[in-house]
């Protein structure tokens, strides 16, 4: 048991040995600087592994992307300035909420396109229905005629 | 027939169109904003030795840049081509991406060295300010120092044939 109980302090101190690297980057940036560099990770996409943010990836173009973050956060650039550097290098393609532009329009737009079109089928289909006249004019004398034959 | 029967399949053959080109569409290319604009200012040294080279030193004639590694498997695949353009008369800079000279060197010493000057980017800053996100990636500089082409992933005959070489005005 006291073997045991040894082992597990051991792998905790281990484990945050492995950690400090970690936790010594997120403290050099504090406060709006650091909000500002986790909103900025958090929305630049890692070209090499595509479906994760540069602050998901191991990918070592993720670590260099991050670092030029919170280099140029440290050096006082704006979001703006640091997204322009990103996509000068990287195109719009990194920008998880890309700009609204020409080449980009059918993808803002797409889905709402879809949207008001299925909308419309919808609408024209209820419309339809509820033209369609319904036979509300039941044969009182074949109804009775079905019944009969039914209960004989 | 009506149109509320073909409306289907009309969406059906749409789709399928999608789909075809969706197939065509590799989305680990990702186009550079780069092309057509000035290959970016750099400052590095020659591999294996302390001599500076600068971006000056591309301009004046058609010029394939070229980043590799020794730990890149994909330029492994492009490099007999690459060695067959140099031999060409195709002048060929190598920019060495992340890597250490020795490792770059006893690689080039195994296949072959095709390039008129290898460059070290050890940091990989110049690849950050190039766009690289994955070696190989190469650049073609017109006389002027302009991008006009970027292939991304090994060079293939099929691209220098059809897309390179005119640019290049090479055969």
């Amino acid at each position: 048991m006291k073997l045991c109980r040894g082992f597990v302090r051991l792998a905790l101190g281990l484990m945050m040995l492995f950690a400090l690297p970690a936790m010594a980057q997120a403290t050099e940036l504090e406060g709006v600087e650091a909000d500002r560099y986790q909103g900025m990770i958090n929305q630049l996409r890692c070209l090499v592994c595509q479906n994760q943010t540069i602050a998901d990836s191991n990918a070592p173009l993720a670590q260099d992307l991050r670092d030029q973050v919170r280099t140029q956060i440290q050096s006082g650039r704006s979001d703006a300035e640091i997204i322009d550097y990103v996509t000068a290098r990287y195109g719009d393609f990194v920008l998880y909420r890309p700009p609204f532009k020409r080449s980009t329009w059918l993808l803002w737009g797409g889905p709402f396109a879809l949207l008001l079109g299925a909308l419309a089928i919808a609408v024209s289909l209820m419309r339809r229905g509820r033209q369609r006249p319904v036979s509300a004019a039941v044969d009182p004398d074949r109804l009775r005629k079905l019944l009969d034959e039914e209960s004989r | 027939m009506r149109v509320r029967y073909l409306a289907p399949i009309a969406v059906l053959i749409g789709l399928t169109v999608l789909f075809v080109f969706g197939l065509g569409h590799d989305p680990r290319e990702v186009p550079s904003p780069l092309i057509g604009k000035p290959s970016p200012d750099f400052t590095l040294r020659v591999m294996g030795s302390d001599e500076p080279y600068q971006r000056s030193q591309l301009l004046g004639r058609p010029v394939l840049v070229n980043f590799f590694a020794s730990w890149c498997a994909g330029c492994k695949v492009e490099h007999p081509l690459l060695m067959e353009l140099s031999r060409r008369g195709v002048e060929i800079v190598g920019i060495d991406y992340k890597d250490t000279d020795a490792a770059a060197r006893q690689w080039l010493d195994k296949h072959g060295n095709p390039y008129a000057k290898v460059i070290a980017d050890v940091q990989g800053t110049a690849g950050l300010d190039w766009g690289v996100y994955g070696v190989p990636e190469t650049f073609v500089l017109d006389a002027a120092g302009t991008i006009v082409y970027k292939q991304i992933g090994p060079m293939t005959e099929e691209a220098w044939i059809t897309r390179i070489a005119p640019l290049m005005g090479a055969h």
